[in-house]
Order: C-alpha cells, then sequence, then structure tokens
C-alpha cells in the first residue's frame, strides 16, 4: 500500500529533503560537535577528564539516584496505572490528568518547589528533621525530585496496554480456580512486564540527564551530592571544554545505549502485547 | 498495525492508544466482567496509596508554590513581578523564544509526519529514531554541543567574533538550544495521528482533481487539527520551561539572557524566594493552563472517532 503511495501521493521528495535538512542543521551537526571535539582529546586527556575521584563519584551519584528514582518510579506508577485503569472514585479524571503535571511543569520550579519543601523549616521537611533526615541538600532530596520528573512514564505506559488486556484470560484463570492473586502474578503482570520495563528505562533515560530540578535541591557539593550534569556545567564555566566534553561524551553514549535498549523494548511490548 | 513503525514513546499521546486500542466501553466508566472485579478491601486500599502518592509528589507542590508565592500578600506578589525589570525582561525573552521554537518545529513535525507515515522508504525506521533523538540528549550536554559550535573556542567562534556576531551568550542560542530540547514533540504526535487517519481522503482530493496544496489545506490539515494543536502545546511547554540546556548558553547576564526558569534560579541564589516563586508561580500556571488545553483536547480527539 505504502509503496503506491509515493507515485500518488504528492510531495516525497519535498518532505524528504525538508526532513533531512532540518534534522543535520537543528540535531546532527551540533551532536557531531561533540564527537569531532573528543576526538582531538588523547586517550591521556579523556582518562584524566573521566576518571578522576570527582567524576567518577558524580557517575556513581548520578546512577545510583536515577536507578532509585526508577525504581520508585517502576512501583508508583504501576500503583497509579492499576488504580487509575481499574478503579472508580472520586475525582478520579483530575488525578488522571495530574499524573502529567511533571512533564508540563518547568524543571526549575520543580526544584525550587522540592527543596523548600523538604528543607528543614519546610511543609514536609519539619517531620523529617527531628527524626535525622535530610530531605533537601541530600542525596534524598535528589531521588525525590528525579521521582518527581519521572513520574509521568511508568503510568503512560502501563496504561494503555492494561485497558487493552483481554479480559478472557483473567476469566479463564479465575474460572480455572486461580486466586485473584495468583491471577494477577501469573496472567496479567506478565502482559504487562514489557510495558513496566519500557517505562522504567524511560524514567531511567530521562533522571540521568536531568539538571533543572537536581541543582536546587542537591546543595552541588562535591563527592557528596554532586551529579553529572552539575560537574560538567562546572567544567564549562571554568572554560575547562576538553573536560566538559569528555565527561559529556561518557552521558551521550550512555543514553545512545539507553535508547536502543528502550526501542527494543517497546517492539517486545507491541509484539508480545497483541 | 500495518507498517512495522516502533511506537515513539510513553508519551500520553491519546491518539496513539486509540490507534492500538480495541472497541471499549466508553471512557470513565470502567465496566468490568466479574473475573476482573478486586476485594472491595484491596480497591479501596489501592486507591487510598494512589491517592495520597499523587498529594504528596503532586498536589502539595503545585499548592506550595501559590502559598510561598502570595505568603507576602497580594500587592507584594504583583510587586514582585509587574515592579521589578529584570522579570519583566525575562518574561519577554520567553514569548520571544519559545514561539520561534515552536512554529519551527511544528513546520518541521507536519513535513516530517507527513515523509515518515505515507511513504516506505530505506531508512524510515532509522529517520524515527534520529527524530527521537534530542529526548535523550541531557539538557546539558545540549547546551554544550552549542557552545563547543559558536564558542569563543568553538568551531565557529573566531569567525563569528571576526563578523560581530554574538550567538552564544545571547538570544541566538538561547532559540537553538530550545529549539534542538523541543525537535520531536510536534512530529511524534503526529506520525500516529497521519497513520490513523490513512491516505484514503487525500488520494480522493487528488483523483478528483485537487492540486496538493489544495489538498493539504482542506483535506489533510482539517484532519490533524487537534493532534497538530496537542503537539504544539506540549512542545511550547517544554520550550517555555527549558532550564539545563539554556543555563549553559546563555552566560546568564541579568536583565538581558535571563529567561524565566532561569530567574527563578538567580533569584533563587540571591535569597529573594518570594521573588523566586511569584516567577515560579507564572510558569506554573503555564503548566496547569497546559495541563486543561491537553485534556479537552483529548476529549475532542476522542469524540472525532
Amino acid at each position: 500500500m505504502a509503496a503506491v503511495n509515493r507515485r500518488v501521493l504528492p510531495g516525497f521528495g519535498l518532505s524528504l529533503g525538508t526532513t533531512l535538512f532540518y534534522l543535520c542543521l537543528v540535531v546532527l551537526i551540533p551532536l557531531s560537535a561533540a564527537f569531532l571535539k573528543s576526538a582531538t582529546l588523547t586517550w591521556d586527556d579523556f582518562w584524566g577528564a573521566v576518571f578522576t575521584e570527582r567524576a567518577l563519584s558524580a557517575y556513581a551519584l548520578t546512577f545510583g539516584a536515577s536507578l532509585a528514582a526508577a525504581i520508585i518510579n517502576a512501583v508508583v506508577g504501576f500503583l497509579l496505572a492499576w488504580v487509575l485503569v481499574r478503579y472508580e472514585f472520586p475525582l478520579k479524571r483530575l488525578f488522571d490528568a495530574l499524573i502529567d503535571l511533571p512533564f508540563a511543569l518547568p524543571t526549575a520550579v520543580a526544584g525550587l518547589v522540592y527543596s523548600s519543601l523538604y528543607a528543614s523549616n519546610g511543609w514536609f521537611g519539619q517531620f523529617l528533621a527531628p527524626l535525622g533526615i535530610e530531605g533537601a541538600y541530600s542525596k534524598l532530596g535528589i531521588v525525590l525530585v528525579l521521582t518527581f520528573t519521572g513520574l509521568p512514564f511508568v503510568v503512560r505506559t502501563i496504561q494503555p496496554v492494561l485497558k487493552d488486556l483481554d479480559p478472557e484470560m483473567e476469566e479463564a484463570a479465575a474460572s480455572l480456580g486461580a486466586t485473584r492473586w495468583q491471577t494477577f502474578r501469573w496472567v496479567i503482570f506478565p502482559a504487562l512486564l514489557p510495558a513496566l520495563l519500557t517505562g522504567f528505562a524511560l524514567a531511567f533515560a530521562r533522571a540521568l540527564g536531568e539538571y533543572g530540578s537536581v541543582v536546587f535541591i542537591a546543595g552541588n557539593m562535591p563527592f557528596r551530592t554532586e551529579i553529572a550534569p552539575v560537574l560538567i556545567v562546572g567544567r564549562l564555566e571554568a572554560f575547562q571544554y576538553a573536560e566538559a566534553t569528555a565527561l559529556a561524551v561518557v552521558l551521550l553514549i550512555i543514553s545512545f545505549i539507553l535508547l536502543a535498549i528502550i526501542n527494543l523494548l517497546q517492539r517486545w511490548s507491541n509484539t508480545d502485547g497483541k | 498495525m500495518a507498517s512495522d513503525l516502533p511506537p515513539l514513546s510513553a508519551d500520553p499521546s491519546p491518539a496513539r492508544e486509540q490507534a492500538n486500542a480495541k472497541p471499549q466501553a466508553a471512557e470513565g466508566s470502567t465496566t468490568l466482567r466479574q473475573g476482573q472485579q478486586d476485594p472491595a478491601w484491596v480497591r479501596w486500599t489501592l486507591i487510598g496509596l494512589a491517592v495520597i502518592v499523587l498529594i504528596v509528589l503532586v498536589v502539595v507542590p503545585v499548592v506550595n508554590v501559590f502559598v510561598e508565592a502570595l505568603g507576602d500578600g497580594v500587592g507584594a506578589y504583583w510587586e514582585n513581578i509587574a515592579g521589578n525589570e529584570e522579570t519583566l525582561h525575562a518574561i519577554g525573552l520567553t514569548l520571544l523564544v519559545a514561539p520561534i521554537s515552536v512554529i519551527l518545529n511544528t513546520g518541521f513535525g507536519i513535513v516530517a509526519a507527513w515523509l515518515v507515515a505515507r511513504f516506505q522508504f530505506p531508512g524510515r525506521t532509522i529517520l524515527v529514531t534520529l527524530i527521537d533523538l534530542p529526548f535523550s540528549v541531557s539538557p546539558v550536554v545540549v547546551g554544550l554541543l552549542f557552545v563547543l559550535l559558536f564558542g569563543m573556542q568553538g568551531y565557529f567562534g573566531p569567525w563569528l567574533r571576526d563578523h560581530g556576531i554574538r550567538i552564544i551568550f545571547a538570544t541566538p542560542s538561547i532559540i537553538m538550544v530550545t529549539t534542538f530540547v523541543t525537535f520531536p514533540f510536534v512530529a511524534r504526535e503526529l506520525i500516529p495521528v497521519f497513520e490513523e487517519i490513512g491516505p484514503d481522503e487525500e488520494l480522493a482530493a487528488l483523483t478528483l482533481g485537487a492540486t496538493p496544496w489544495q489538498m493539504f489545506w482542506h483535506v489533510t490539515l482539517p484532519n490533524i487539527r487537534w493532534g497538530l494543536l496537542y503537539g504544539v502545546i506540549l512542545c511550547n511547554a517544554r520550550a517555555m520551561g527549558e532550564f539545563g540546556a539554556v543555563y549553559v548558553v546563555s552566560g546568564r547576564i541579568a536583565g538581558q539572557t535571563d529567561t524565566m526558569p532561569l530567574l527563578v534560579e538567580r533569584l533563587f541564589q540571591e535569597y529573594n524566594t518570594p521573588g523566586a516563586f511569584a516567577v515560579a508561580s507564572l510558569l506554573t500556571l503555564l503548566a496547569l493552563v497546559t495541563l486543561i488545553v491537553k485534556a479537552y483536547l483529548e476529549r475532542k480527539i476522542d469524540a472525532e472517532k
């Protein structure tokens, strides 16, 4: 069908040309700048930038906090998707709409308000402080704000799959004597797993690169609460472009690998669920 | 689906959900069969947990923004916004940069979606992945890319300086990074919309003698209008709210290259918390309006099925 279109529908050449030109101009040329620049670095430069104690601890924190936030997102997102698809309750539509707030709210605002809420005199922080828990300016704060920015991903990947789930599978399980929990564990959960993993990977990828919200709440102390993007900005502000580029290329490569994994996961959830 | 196109993302596109959906009960009414019923105590425990999580993570922060912003009274709030020249300049800059990026990416989005959804050609899957690429690049790294290109020590830096053109630490670079960051929004919303509608009406128009332009204006554009608007408002929300990439390229010159999100950070660093929250409250309003328009458009899109 589609092959016929090219002869009948207009604009193939024009749209192909325009798309490629704009893509190169806006995305590919800037991206190639990073790799061109890093190609001028020697291995020693690269190693010297990436394998310092400070950089390694920044990467470790970025990974650890993103992973923690993505795991929380997976659990909470699953719960939210389940409740929104399966149950009726007052104000359900409002709550459903609010899930997308982290996509619509500028990250700087998220960072500002979370640091105010979890500071030791903040609405939530005042209850944490007596317990000896630092909400803002700590690793916990980073995980909290990353959980907020990644909230919609898991919910929005699971929701459509859960809606489409064939009710007959559950009925069959029930009529064969499965308890509700067994049905969930062995019938429903496996069907949702690809979507759950996709949402998890999307939230994780988003958290890895997040800057705006974290910079407010982290305190940005080297070795303690400094994430990799903050370190990159620090290097840039000191005009150490080579080091900044080396640090950035590592992040870029990680995000490309994640992008490939997400593509595979999405293909899996597409073929599996249907 | 007939195509081998992978879904683009987890992004909440009603069109995409619809494309995969089987016929089902009207939205909002959850009609479950008996085998799907959970015991009441499970139901209400889970609902309670979900509501608490949403209140703690989302509702309280939104309320907090407005309480903090209005904490010193409406007069002080107004003064923080309208009485401050830097704030007015930041609002102006954001209102200049975002529309330019949105218009550029909307034009591109329509063209790219037409290409990807209507034609089969080698490399199509790769093209779709490339369109998605900007989403996976950290905003800070985006900023760095443009500094490497146009900064003083960058590839075009010396040439630009000799010709008296300022890009980095000036408005052009802010527009460029914002365009990069919001690049995929419209295209990825429109691709599933185009696929869903299919080319039949367009082919009919052409058969009846319409020129390509007539077909586009009278058939294609009316068909995609809600999906298009949907992509545009999401693109706009992100464009107005972008922080990391703009932070790196703008140089943060007070009263010159501060956009609204950057100003929030500046005021926060200067311990002017009420000021920071005043600007933040405007951005929060933007987010809330975006959500309302989005919900309205989702209904429209559902209703037209």
